[in-house]
């Protein structure tokens, strides 16, 4: 796959998905720190476990099967944290009526 | 074509992160990250992981999206709220440290670019799924050598199942 004279720049196409994790991610980090609104906040959590499969997909390119099958774990883990992220901000809803992360400090010193 | 692709699937799931991020609409938020999760999937097929490619799709943009667009809906809170982006100091922080994380990693894969380059392209991988199959070169590992990590992602999931009951349901119940 090392034909293209476009990737010259970046290498290979496992450079070029190097290069998008790692901008997802950051993408990922800054919507964490810009967002007050819990559940964007989460999303922006599932971008950045996104970002990290894309890097393990193109590392399983090189080094095996490994990277694959973490990342379908990764995909399970995300489902699970999803689901009990999620009820965490109904309950938190039930109580105060709002999402908004800056309004709560119980658990903040 | 092969490069085409990729760099339209990439610069297209960066586009849709950066939209994401700056919503101010939970909702438009939501469709953006599947936009992202599609075009995901998309690099994904490049990169020959052909059973990730659809179980990101089905799992992610199709499951777990689905229950965010759900909790949107039943909390009502489908409105764009004018106190959700931070003001412009945290948005000046937040810039300045995105932009020195993003410096970091990039540094970091540039100085490696050689050694990837250098590294073979996937053909055993290819081989392989000529052999076993899309989705046999992924289940014989995983069912294989890594089943005690399978089961354990079962009671996970099974644990989470019973935390979001006990979360989500009223006090009074």
């Amino acid at each position: 796959m090392n034909e293209g004279t476009a990737l010259s720049m970046l290498g290979t196409p496992g450079a070029v998905a190097l290069m998008v994790s790692a901008i997802l991610f950051t993408i990922g980090v800054i919507g964490v720190l810009l967002r007050r609104n819990a559940i964007i906040m989460f999303m922006c959590i599932e971008l950045m476990l996104n970002a990290v499969n894309i890097s393990l997909v193109a590392f399983s390119r090189v080094h095996g099967m490994e990277g694959q099958i973490l990342v379908f774990f990764v995909m399970a883990v995300a489902a699970a944290e999803a689901a009990v992220g999620l009820a965490i901000i109904i309950a938190i809803f039930r109580h105060y009526e709002v999402v908004d992360l800056d309004r709560f400090n119980l658990l903040r010193w | 074509m092969y490069d085409f692709l990729l760099f339209f699937f990439a610069g297209g799931a960066v586009l849709g992160a950066v939209l994401m991020v700056t919503r101010k609409n939970p909702v438009s938020a939501v469709i953006f990250l599947i936009a992202v999760f599609f075009f995901t999937s998309g690099v994904f097929l490049l990169l020959d992981a052909h059973y990730l490619a659809a179980i990101n799709v089905i799992l992610y943009a199709g499951a777990i999206m689905v229950l965010f667009l759900f909790v949107i809906m039943l909390l009502n809170l489908g409105h764009a709220d004018w106190r959700d982006l931070r003001g412009p100091f945290g948005g000046l922080l937040t810039g300045s440290i995105g932009v020195a994380f993003l410096g970091l990693l990039v540094r970091n894969i540039v100085a490696s670019t050689d050694a990837i380059a250098a590294t073979p392209a996937g053909d055993a991988l290819r081989e392989a799924t000529l052999e076993q199959g899309i989705v046999g070169v992924v289940a014989r590992p995983l069912f294989g050598e890594y089943v005690v990590v399978l089961e354990v992602t079962g009671v996970l999931l099974l644990v989470s199942i019973v935390g979001t009951i006990l979360l989500a349901r009223r006090g009074d119940a």
